[in-house]
């Protein structure tokens, strides 16, 4: 390896590099938050309690059937085959003609919601029985329960989960280049296959996607810290060490009364 | 007296085993009742089939003579009517205290937030938690924890307020901070039903008293009869275990 190759590298392609990171991105962070909001719509629809009799419930026997061959199949398949099938294979059964990079924003998106479901769904199950039961217990219904109690507490537990996706995304969209979506890979590929340095070449693409990868983990645990809020800043800023609210409001008191 | 709930001929079946077997019982309006029992009797078990939170297996539950385990019936509405408290307290963990309060009239009885809050004030001074409307849940004891329930349950202003066991969960100290709360409101006129072990609270608040034995009734009656004069000889057995223990 030869610094000034690498150097030589930068200076002449660094645009085409710029495109291809910016690619990943684009299509990595959309994918996650689609997927995302899939899962969370499906987590939603395979926990509503199942009804005792009535058209009700084979209807939500048909759709929960649904959801889980979709969940099966697209867990159970590579994404790189995944692309071949919905890229060429709708332009030729189905003459459907897709931009490489919609198909792509397409593709990591449905990926990642089949996982995303049983994400959102361990974190639903994780929940406490008790609060599903008072949410119930003074009238909402399964929906406004889930929205306004269940998944706020859901989703800072799944959080961790959440940012391994993002992340296992970042890196994955590089099996894109089977469809030509110009992410980072299938621009280093040209980059290389111009100047035959394939060494050097792949070590600058590494680097960049070691620096995607780890800025995306630092910012998800710092959304994490702030989600928790002040419990942590009891525990670990606060001179008080565990203040309980007593404790405040006579520390509060006692204020005004020196004043 | 006007009743309020009446069930009647209820049963309620987990697999093979029997849990409730042909229950018949009232709460009319204003009335205190206590149901009494040792562990496993169902007497928790009729309290949850009597706002839904089980679906029984047979008989029916009438609400101001309306049946509610009709299918026309709408099964969050009256849910509504009945105010709920747990013995694990099941604030919704991710809300302050005002906000507990505050939710189920926002969301369910589409009341105005400012209204809403009104309401939830109101309560949370009843139960002598005005103070704490900020703090979360995970920064409350037990007890105050568990007099938040009870000012949410309140501010859905219910016909009936049902409470399974809540003192159970509570360290001794926190005890009578919660019945004191619950003497009071049983003193406003407020119509009650509880599941109890405090067989103190039972005799000096209750006007009726329902003993439960293996998913029967077993006898019930005012606490002067309950207490000094059972006339059954299980519930003589009953008394005597529990009055030792404390």
């Amino acid at each position: 390896m030869e610094l000034n190759v690498i150097i030589k590298t930068i200076s002449k392609y660094w645009p085409m590099f710029i495109r291809g990171a910016g690619v990943t991105l684009v299509i990595s962070i959309i994918g996650t938050i689609i997927g995302f909001i899939i899962g969370l719509i499906i987590g939603v629809i395979r926990t509503i309690p199942m009804p005792e009799k009535g058209f009700k419930r084979i209807l939500l026997k048909i759709v929960n059937a649904t959801l889980a061959v979709y969940i099966e199949v697209f867990r159970g398949t590579p994404m790189i085959v995944q692309a071949m099938v919905i890229y060429y294979g709708s332009k030729q059964a189905f003459n459907i003609d897709m931009t490489p990079l919609f198909a792509g924003i397409f593709i990591v998106s449905i990926n990642t919601g089949a996982y995303m479901a049983e994400i959102v769904r361990g974190g639903i199950v994780s929940i406490d029985k008790g609060q599903f039961e008072a949410a119930y217990a003074i009238g909402m219904s399964h929906v406004q329960t889930m929205v306004n109690v269940v998944l706020p507490q859901a989703i800072r537990n799944i959080l961790p989960a959440i940012g391994n996706e993002f992340v296992i995304n970042i890196k994955d969209t590089s099996v894109l280049n089977v469809i030509s979506v110009t992410e980072l890979f299938f621009q280093t590929k040209s980059v290389a296959g111009n100047n035959f340095k394939y060494f050097e070449t792949f070590f600058i693409a590494s680097a960049i996607y070691l620096v995607m990868t780890f800025t995306v983990t630092r910012i998800l645990r710092f959304i994490e810290r702030k989600m928790d809020g002040p419990e942590n800043y009891i525990i670990y800023a606060n001179q008080m060490q565990v203040e309980t609210p007593e404790d405040a409001l006579r520390r509060e008191q006692l204020m005004k009364g020196n004043k | 007296m006007k009743k309020i709930i009446e069930v009647q001929h209820l049963s309620k079946i987990f697999g093979e085993h029997e849990v409730l077997k042909d229950i018949d019982f009232s709460v009319s309006k204003g009335e205190v009742v206590c149901i009494i029992g040792s562990s496993g009797s169902g007497k928790s078990t009729l309290l949850r089939c009597i706002n839904l939170l089980e679906k029984p297996s047979g008989g029916q539950i009438l609400y101001n003579g309306e049946n509610i385990l009709d299918d026309k019936h709408d099964t969050r509405t009256y849910r509504t009517k009945l105010g709920m408290v747990f013995q694990q307290f099941n604030l919704f963990n991710n809300h302050d205290v005002l906000s507990n309060c505050m939710i189920g009239q926002v969301k369910v009885l589409k009341r105005s937030k400012a209204e809403a809050r009104e309401v939830a004030m109101k309560y949370l001074k009843v139960v002598g938690m005005e103070q704490f409307i900020n703090a979360k849940p995970r920064q409350l004891s037990g007890g105050q924890k568990q007099r938040v329930a009870i000012a949410r349950a309140l501010s859905m202003e219910p016909d009936v307020m049902l409470f399974d066991e809540p003192t159970s969960a509570l360290d001794p100290e926190m005890v009578g901070e919660v019945l004191k709360v619950m003497r009071e409101l049983a003193e406003s006129g407020l119509t009650m039903l509880v599941v109890t072990h405090e067989m103190g609270f039972a005799r000096e608040v209750a006007d009726r008293v329902v003993f439960m034995d293996k998913g029967v009734i077993a006898e019930e009656g005012t606490p002067e009869q309950i207490f000094n004069n059972p006339t059954q000889e299980r519930t003589r057995e009953f008394l005597k275990r529990t009055l030792q223990q404390n």
